[in-house]
């Protein structure tokens, strides 16, 4: 009884689980799979979740805001191929290259199976255990893993979501919803709905160009990328790095290369640039000259433009109720005059800034820009 | 027996280990609201050019917004007080239907209590919107969504017997888009009814506008790409577009007085005639500028124009009006001028007009404001100058304009 009981078990494991694959797999579009492990991007065993030696881990300066979720970050390239340097666009990616973007929580003791409660935290690196980007499941909880695909027609987007077992990750094409909890280092409770895109609004944020509605990578600039990352050999430039390890060509000379503010390094950084890398990846790839909220006029991504197009005393267009009952997209020394900082601090779907991505404020985003403009100078009469 | 427990627990997982978990756990909806809004929201997603998305009778209430990035689809319901699609309980996306697709129809169902905008049209050609109402049911209210029917950026637009009530914004907002024609529509309960922005050829006929702030509006705003003109508004009834004004400050709409039948702002060539124009308490047209909006230059960019200009005003049918004007300053004019019990005539302008564009101390006759209306009279606040000259003097806008032509609507030819 007992050996037959063992024996269907084997044979469960067998079937259920299928092998980690030890390559990337590509698939074309209609093809892609149910199961986010049959790409081999990410490796489940032991309890930990692990980049295939083969992806490369990637970070950036300052990142997207989503309801404090950490992120794991990786880039595979089919062999032998490179992506190519743009100056402000995302870089030109190989087809078949393979882009992941994993969403998950450090889990806090209170957490149960049943109540998902996590701890927020910042510190992404804590997460990672020392030998490698490892992430051990004791520790965090997993919900999502985004994959970008290069493919010959252009981007696709497919969104794996863990299961509550945390043993796989299944495609979900429609988005979803869950309850949780955020708990911080004093103890202060948040309740959170955390919401899944669906895979039309993912083209939201990532069709930086909405005429063409291309779907576009948003971190992988060389703005958001020209960082320190500490690697097995030291401390490098990731930039330099993907240069020496054959993944990146026609980079220029460092000096020309744009730099955004490092988001875990604020001392090393005027408040100004601070302020503009945070809009820049959080607003930018909508409020840009192409961009699906080109409709207001206002423009926040990293370009020198005059200051009313960055909303200095610029009345706004159709903000309706988001307006929160102020005249200006910024008053320069008055943060909370400021409409820009109003959709920053209100949960209201219908007045929210970014539209999508989050059911809780920012705060230390909402601090940052709030912190810039109230230094600015001058008048809006 | 400590293996035959885990292999139960396997089995279990087998059996769970697709299931949704804590995901999905939404409130306010039931489960089979659940079951439809993941079934239309994967429609959405799947749908190919020249599909038909069925809105069955009924109402479904959704969480999430609803997004379609597909060209050549249509959207179809049972009729509008039949399928109606209510975001009551949403809790993400900044509009009930956000539309970033070409060649796109929609009819015959309703969207209810959108937390943002109802249906947002964004950078699309051949668009049709008929016979769909949005409404917030709870009334007129600040927090309501901000617009019912808002295409951006469109060219080639049918908006068609709709029904729009309740927004805090503008009940049906074309902006800055090209070709359009808003036909047969009702707007009722709105801060602005009607209201056409940087937009570049609309024909604006048949439709009512009651119990707005303002009943129809043809705007032009600065730092936009798109400077709007040539706008017809024509067979329309604006009755009593008296609703205190619930917009939020700050928001353009805002600054329209309660009583405002139509309003045209810096926008150029907009023609207004066989309309019946009744019963709005602060005037009936009110031709105005970005200055009175309470904005200065510094708001605006350089290439800016903030006059209203070639205005042609003719054969519209105005009665009552004008009495109980909305802003202070305006009531103090008003009784000043024509006593407690007197009212404006018909058409208020603020009197703004471009100072290096003038002939003979006046408007350039080819920009003039030009009125063929009877005996429908103007006042002239000079607004620019404090009020001081305030005036009701016709003359220097008996005058008249190249009338412009209708909007042709290619598309709908082969459409029927």
């Amino acid at each position: 009884m007992r050996q037959f009981f063992l024996f269907v078990m084997i044979i469960w494991v067998g079937v259920g689980c299928s092998p980690q694959p030890k390559e990337v797999n590509t698939f074309l579009p209609d093809q892609y799979p149910e199961k986010l492990s049959d790409w081999g991007v990410l490796l489940h065993a032991h309890q930990r979740l692990s980049p295939n030696q083969q992806v490369e881990v990637y970070q950036l300066n300052s990142t997207l805001f989503t309801d404090y979720a950490h992120k794991l970050r990786t880039i595979w390239l089919p062999e032998q191929s490179q992506m190519g340097y743009q100056v402000d666009e995302a870089f030109d990616f190989p087809v078949g290259a393979v882009i992941s973007k994993t969403f998950y929580y450090p889990k806090h003791k209170e957490y149960t199976k049943e109540n998902w409660v996590f701890q927020k935290t910042f510190d992404e690196q804590a997460d990672f255990s020392s030998h490698g980007f490892s992430l051990d499941l004791n520790q965090v909880h997993l919900v999502e893993t985004r994959l970008l695909v290069k493919q010959q027609h252009g981007w696709d987007v497919i969104a794996y979501h863990w299961q509550k077992d945390q043993q796989d990750a299944y495609r979900e094409i429609a988005g979803d919803s869950f309850q949780a909890t955020l708990i911080d280092t004093n103890g202060k409770k948040e309740s959170f709905v955390y919401v899944a895109p669906d895979q039309n609004q993912c083209a939201g944020c990532h069709a930086p160009n909405h005429s063409s509605k291309k779907i576009q990578p948003i971190g992988p600039k060389a703005r958001h990328l020209n960082t320190l990352v500490h690697r097995a050999m030291g401390e490098e430039n990731q930039l330099m790095r993907w240069q020496r390890m054959g993944l990146l060509k026609n980079l220029p000379l460092m000096e020309y290369i744009p730099k955004n503010a490092d988001e875990t390094r604020p001392n090393e950084f005027k408040l100004s640039h601070r302020a503009r890398s945070y809009l820049d990846i959080n607003c930018g790839h909508c409020h840009n000259p192409d961009g699906p909220a080109d409709t207001s006029g206002l423009f926040l991504d990293n370009q020198p433009y005059p200051l009313l197009q960055i909303g200095f005393c610029k009345p706004p267009i159709a903000a309706g109720k988001g307006s929160g009952g102020h005249r200006f997209d910024i008053v320069p020394g008055n943060a909370q005059e400021s409409i820009l900082v109003y959709r920053m601090a209100t949960t209201d779907p219908g007045e929210m800034m970014p539209e999508l991505g989050r059911s809780l404020v920012h705060q230390e985003g909402l601090a940052l820009v709030t912190e810039w403009i109230n230094q600015l100078e001058g008048r809006c009469d | 027996m400590k293996i035959p427990s885990i292999f139960l627990i396997f089995l279990l997982g087998l059996f769970t280990g697709c299931s949704d978990g804590l995901w999905s756990k939404k409130q306010g909806l039931t489960e089979s609201d659940k079951a439809f809004e993941k079934l239309l929201i994967r429609q959405f997603i799947m749908a190919k050019p020249g599909d038909v998305i069925e809105i069955p009778e009924g109402t479904h209430y959704l969480s999430r917004s609803l997004t379609l990035n597909v060209d050549g689809v249509t959207i179809r319901g049972a009729g509008m007080d039949k399928s109606v699609l209510s975001f009551k309980h949403q809790i993400a996306g900044a509009e009930g239907l956000l539309v970033n697709a070409s060649d796109f129809t929609m009819e015959d169902f309703a969207i209810e209590d959108s937390k943002g905008d109802a249906v947002k049209v964004n950078e699309a050609k051949n668009v049709i919107i008929r016979r769909i109402r949005t409404e917030w049911t709870n009334g007129p209210a600040t927090k309501n969504g901000s617009y019912g029917l808002y295409p951006v950026q469109t060219e080639n637009t049918l908006i068609e017997e709709c029904v729009s009530i309740g927004a805090s914004d503008a009940g049906i907002y074309v902006g800055q888009s090209k070709n359009v024609i808003v036909r047969k529509n009702h707007a009722e309960k709105n801060v602005a009814g009607i209201e056409v922005e940087n937009t570049q050829g609309a024909d604006v006929y048949d439709n009512v506008a009651i119990n707005n702030t303002g009943g129809i509006l043809v705007f032009n705003m600065p730092n936009l790409t798109l400077p709007g003109h040539s706008t017809r508004i024509y067979n329309n009834k604006v009755d009593a577009n008296n609703h205190k004004n619930f917009g939020r400050k700050g928001t353009p709409v805002a600054s329209i007085p309660a009583g405002s039948g139509i309003v045209i702002n810096s926008n150029d060539k907009v023609e207004i005639f066989h309309n019946e124009i009744t019963n709005n308490d602060t005037a009936n047209i009110i031709v105005s500028s970005f200055y009175s909006t309470n904005y200065s230059e510094e708001a605006m960019d350089k290439s800016f124009d903030p006059y209203p200009e070639e205005i042609y005003i003719y054969g519209n049918h105005f009665e009552g009006g004008g009495a109980s004007p909305d802003h202070l300053d305006m009531k103090a004019v008003k009784v000043a001028l024509f006593g407690l019990n007197g009212r404006f005539p018909d058409i208020l302008w603020d009197g703004y007009y471009n100072p290096e564009k003038v002939e003979n101390g006046q408007m350039k006759l080819s920009d003039a404001i030009c009125i063929d209306n009877g005996v429908a009279g103007i006042i002239n606040l000079d607004a620019g100058n404090n009020f001081k000259n305030v005036t009701t003097d016709i003359t220097p806008h008996q005058c008249h304009h190249n009338k412009l032509p209708p909007v042709q609507l290619a598309f709908l030819a082969g459409a029927g």
